[in-house]
């Protein structure tokens, strides 16, 4: 029984990427490209070999799955949270901020605290548009939204001002000093980041399923007034919380990607984690066991795209295409089983 | 400060702030009608490489055309998404987006090879309006723009008068406030809101022409960079009404422009604390104006 | 006005599944006359006018308008026959001012110059002072109440259809309103006029017709008819024999309250005024009330859902809530039972420890409770959505007794369910107070009411009048309807 509802969970996010792939396919062939090679490029390039794997699509899934819980954590409690990006951002300022001024802390502490301090910066990021929810009412989807342009200025700023590197020629900052870098497995650029993306999930499953305020919050983005007077849930604190845990996540994904992958701040850092994230967590069906499978698989993609364009010429952007494609299906998944229940429930 | 320099400065304001305004007004119409729609940023895109296609092949004003068709269909696909099928509508538009960035970067890529660099394309030139460009320091920055610009400006009016003085309008900001209180009085919600994310995305489409052909003449991969999700808060900080989202885009294009000022002016300003401010103080004018300036009651429900 | 009556309705039937809610109705509303139509809960009175307008399509049964015979209309036609319905909930848009929702239901184009001087040409008719730049929602009720009515006679209606306009008017709105549809007369506007309150139909109709469960009771001229004989008419017989039940002696107090007030929690009714009575352990108090007089105010605050303004309150703790909607505040439909009963139980339960949940126990426990209150479902992990109604209200009940508290509130707790469901409801109440637990309870129904309890206290516009034990049907349905004293 267990598995059959974990499979009837997985098929429709299954049929979503498959239409995503065809229709990537299709518009290939169409297009005069050879699409079957194209996708097989494209697998090559994520799964096809160790490098593809160590180097290509695990540093790139571990921002995609930390932004991805985030994002999942704050839907489930009814929070849309569309700022990642300025979160993810946050964290990265701060965390290369403070990366550099821990050069002669012992790698054991800096690392830790570096991760913090993105973790921090990221939740304080998300605690203004929760605060202007809860205290004005303003919809926090406008808020993070325009909270990115903000980080956004801010990151050009920092590049461009305070952070720039000694040389004062470049928009970005100076290299992270090794004791504020997360330790990587030699001769590939996969990093410690990977045990979070993979041990964070992990908690906040658990959390989800075995703890009463993980009830409560999936209670509250279900149906927020039965959880107020059913379950005497305060929602607005949910709320909050959920929203502000999002941020932590987003700002942490920030300061892994410094202190793992980049080790500097430059602008356009991210490749947009925080709109792939919306994916991410879409196509895990908010589950944050499924944002590790989701951030693989859009890992995967981005990863496979590079590798599709150097063998088979096909611009690596098309897979943006597939991500849009999977969420709207997902989405329209939802709308008919939504609709489909009630037809049952019969009002 | 020398006044050349401020009309200048206020002439670039107005030219980088046309497609800002032009976006934000059919957003204003989408979301009187109840559809937040965050796929205009696609559809500026589209309609930016549609100018681009249309342009090389009919000069501007078929690239205005083509543009204007493009930011349509993203328009039909997003209210297919979010107004027929009642899918959530602020990730719908998220999704239409990110589709439109991988569309229009395989298309462009696609149609003028894999660099595409050098693309020179034929642009609407500046048409000085007779008698009003002669207003020292205003007049040229105002009036010594592309036809587009002057598009936009007509289009403020046109729209108030849509909106506010019509039964049509009345009808669409009636399913925005309450689709249950506008059925009752016997509107049809989905084409109402159909409508008005129809003409949002032609709006949209019109703006990524004006990027194209009145301001950078030539195209490139996400070059709208978000000027499209910078239209939806124009139209919050512009409150929902055509004349004062005029102001609203004027003020996020001339905080824009500072870069060139200061750069002009050879000044160590971070002009990015410029580019903030209008972001920061829509935040402000949302969280201190509800209850008195508010967005349409049904914004955003599915 | 041609000849004939303005509205005549004939043989008119409607069915919800197997229920009758009209059985074959004959209703005539004659030109110029000011029509009251009364009856309980459920009568069928909203249905009718419902069908009048078009928002109900019956089953059987004809429409004659002006004595021509006509198609069973839909609200647009119907609007075209000139027939114009104020509902009992306001329907204008809240931010759009006076004038522009009455354009939107005439379909005039707001800009035009000639919407105002018609705006104020009908305002001056009816003698309203509605501004036409206000906005509805600033509107009083009372105005909000008129606004309804202009947009009715905005479309040019000459029959109007109002459903209970006064019951989210104060005392004094209701007047000014009562006796603005009065002057309507004057203008050949007819008005059915459906409410629960007999005063209002005494002085304003010219004629009464009285529904009791889906059938005419009386119909004909006002005239001779004493409060007193329209109750009889409206109530029926006397009510079914209450169940073999005798209250438990009665034990220490519970639920002491005092002159407690708060402002009304919805868009519309009176809020709670003054509401001041104690209850003991296993005792049942019935609440009896017309929809919008203060009942969910006061049950919202003794289950500490809602903070009173003024006076005092004290309930003794835990107290459990049973709300009136099931699906929207009773449960969560896509939780399974045993998440559902996790959630309502909170940190107390013995499968939480800590903060941590021992799912295991949970489900055990929800296992016993569903064997224990009947409820048909797959297993303690279906979803919620999958039971019944009735089912849905036993585990609603099941989950609200397991708390043990010393306080149950319920509003109508028997709202939709079958006879056999409402009367397993009953019994559980009674059982709840036969192990001495204080049940408060609302029923809309006061037969059911009355079926289940002696203790009855009556609110009306917002003030509780605490009845001795054992009044009679006719001094409860002479308080709920607005009688004095």
């Amino acid at each position: 029984m267990r598995i059959r509802s974990l499979l009837r969970g997985l098929l429709p996010g299954g049929g979503a990427v498959v239409a995503g792939l065809l229709v990537l396919g299709v518009g290939l062939t169409l297009s005069g490209y050879d699409g079957p090679a194209a996708l097989g490029a494209m697998y090559r390039g994520a799964f096809g070999t160790r490098d593809a794997v160590l180097s290509a699509l695990l540093p790139r899934a571990i921002p995609l799955i930390l932004v991805g819980l985030g994002i999942a954590l704050s839907f489930k409690a009814g929070a849309l949270n569309i700022g990642a990006e300025g979160q993810f951002y946050a964290g990265a300022v701060v965390a290369t901020w403070v990366g550099l001024a821990l050069g002669s802390w012992p790698r054991l502490l800096a690392v830790p605290t570096v991760l913090v301090a993105g973790l921090a910066a990221g939740s304080a990021w998300a605690a203004v548009p929760a605060l202007l929810r809860l205290r004005f009412g303003v919809l926090e989807v406008i808020s993070t939204l325009l909270l990115n342009f903000v980080a956004d200025a801010g990151v050009s700023w920092m590049v461009q001002g305070p952070l720039q590197e000694s040389s004062h020629n470049y928009p970005q900052s100076d290299p992270l000093p090794l004791a504020a870098r997360l330790p990587g497995l030699a001769g590939t650029r996969l990093h410690l980041g990977l045990v979070l993306a993979i041990v964070l999930p992990i908690t906040l499953w658990f959390l989800g399923r075995r703890s009463l305020p993980g009830l409560q919050l999936r209670a509250t983005g279900l149906n927020p007034s039965a959880a107020e007077v059913m379950g005497g849930v305060s929602t607005r604190w949910v709320f909050g919380v959920a929203l502000v845990g999002s941020g932590a996540l987003a700002g942490l994904a920030g300061a892994t990607e410094v202190s793992g992958t980049t080790f500097a701040l430059f602008q356009n850092l991210s490749p947009g984690y925080g709109f792939t994230g919306i994916a991410v967590a879409l196509l895990a069906r908010l589950d944050p066991l499924g944002t590790v499978v989701t951030g693989l698989l859009f890992a995967g993609l981005e990863a496979g795209a590079s590798a599709m364009q150097r063998e088979a010429g096909v611009p690596a952007v098309a897979v943006y295409m597939v991500e849009a494609t999977i969420t709207i299906v997902v989405l329209l998944g939802d709308v008919a089983r939504r609709r489909q229940l009630a037809l049952f429930a019969g009002t | 400060m020398d006044p050349e320099l401020v009309t200048s400065f206020l002439a670039a304001a107005v030219r980088v702030a046309t497609p800002l305004l032009l976006a934000a007004l059919g957003e204003t119409v989408a979301e009187r009608g109840g559809m937040i729609n965050l796929g205009i940023e696609g559809a500026m895109l589209a309609g930016a490489l549609g100018s681009a296609l249309g342009a090389t092949a009919g000069g501007p004003w078929a690239g205005a055309a083509v543009a204007v068709v493009a930011g349509l269909g993203v328009g039909v696909l997003f209210s297919a998404v979010a107004v027929h099928a009642r899918a959530e509508p602020i990730i719908s538009g998220t999704a239409v987006t990110l589709g439109m960035i991988g569309l229009t970067g395989a298309v462009y890529r696609h149609a003028y090879g894999p660099g595409g660099v050098g693309l020179s394309l034929p642009t609407f030139p500046v048409v000085p309006l007779p008698g009003l460009s002669a207003i020292p320091v205003l007049g040229p920055a105002l009036f010594e723009q592309s036809v587009l610009t002057y598009a936009a400006y007509l289009a403020v009016p046109v729209l108030s008068w849509l909106l506010f003085r019509t039964a049509w309008g009345l009808r669409l900001r009636a399913a925005g406030e309450s689709a249950e209180n506008a059925r009752a009085a016997g509107v049809h919600v989905t084409r109402m809101r159909t409508l008005g994310v129809l003409v949002g995305g032609g709006f949209a489409g019109l703006a990524g022409a004006s990027l194209v052909l009145a301001q950078v003449g030539t195209f490139a991969e996400r070059m709208t960079a978000g000027r499209g999700f910078i239209a939806v808060a124009i139209v919050a900080l512009g409150s929902w009404r055509p004349g004062r989202v005029l102001l609203a885009a004027l003020f996020f294009g001339a905080a824009m422009a500072l870069q060139f000022l200061f750069q002009s002016l050879l000044l160590q300003v971070p002009y990015q604390l410029f580019l903030m401010l209008p972001y920061l103080l829509t935040l402000a004018v949302l969280a201190g104006a509800v209850g008195r300036i508010r967005p349409p009651a049904d914004l955003g429900r599915s | 006005m041609s000849e004939g009556p303005a509205l005549e309705l004939r043989g008119i039937v409607k069915r919800f599944g197997a229920v009758e809610a009209l059985k074959g109705v004959d209703f005539t509303l004659e030109a110029g006359d000011i029509h009251a139509l009364l009856g309980e809960n459920g009568a069928g009175k909203s249905t009718l006018m419902k069908v009048a307008f078009g928002l109900a399509r019956p089953d059987g049964g004809t429409l004659r308008v002006g004595g021509r015979l006509q198609r069973l209309p839909d609200p647009v036609a119907a609007r075209r026959l000139g027939i114009g319905m104020v509902h009992q909930h306001f329907t204008s848009i809240p931010a759009f001012s006076g004038l522009e929702n009455v354009a939107l239901a005439a379909g005039w184009a707001p800009g035009r110059d000639t919407v105002r001087s018609r705006f104020h040409q009908i305002v001056q008719l009816t003698g309203f002072a509605i501004d036409p730049d206000a906005r509805a929602e600033d509107l009083s009720a009372g105005l909000k109440q008129r606004l309804e009515v202009v947009k009715a006679l905005a479309t040019d209606a000459r029959i109007l259809l109002l459903d209970e306009p006064s019951s989210v008017l104060s005392p004094e709105e209701a007047d000014a309103f009562l006796s603005l549809i009065k002057g309507l007369r004057q203008h050949g506007v007819s008005s059915v006029l459906i409410t629960h309150k007999l005063g209002e139909a005494l002085t304003v109709a010219d004629r009464v017709t009285i529904l009791r469960r889906g059938a005419v009771v009386y119909s004909g001229p006002v005239e001779g008819q004493s409060h007193e004989s329209l109750a009889a008419l409206m109530l029926g017989e006397a009510p079914p024999t209450p169940g073999d039940w005798s209250p438990p002696a009665a034990g220490e107090l519970r639920v002491d309250v005092r002159e407690l007030a708060l402002p009304r929690l919805g868009s519309s009714g009176s809020g709670l005024r003054g509401a001041s009575f104690s209850a003991r352990a296993g005792e049942i108090v019935g609440v009896a009330a017309v929809e919008g007089n203060g009942q969910r105010e006061l049950l919202r605050a003794l289950a500490g859902l809602a903070r009173p303004t003024r006076g005092s309150l004290s309930v003794m703790r835990p107290v459990s809530f049973i709300p009136e909607d099931r699906s929207s505040e009773g449960l969560i439909a896509d939780f399974s039972l045993a998440e559902n009963l996790a959630l309502s139980q909170g940190r107390a339960a013995p499968w939480v420890r800590r903060g941590w949940m021992n799912w295991g126990l949970a489900t055990e426990r929800t296992r016993e409770l569903i064997t224990s209150f009947g409820v048909r479902a797959a297993g303690p992990d279906a979803p919620a959505r999958s039971l019944s109604g009735g089912n849905q209200q036993r585990l609603i009940i099941a989950a609200a007794l397991e708390r043990h508290p010393r306080v149950l509130v319920a509003e109508n707790p028997t709202r939709g369910l079958d006879l056999r469901a409402t009367t397993e409801v009953h019994q559980r109440l009674r059982q709840a107070a036969g192990h001495g637990v204080t049940v408060i309870v609302h029923l809309s129904d006061l037969d059911e009411l009355l079926a289940l309890t002696p203790r009855i206290t009556v609110l009306a516009n917002g003030v509780l009048i605490d009845l001795p034990s054992g009044a009679t049907r006719e001094e409860i349905g002479h308080h709920l309807v607005g009688g004095t004293g």
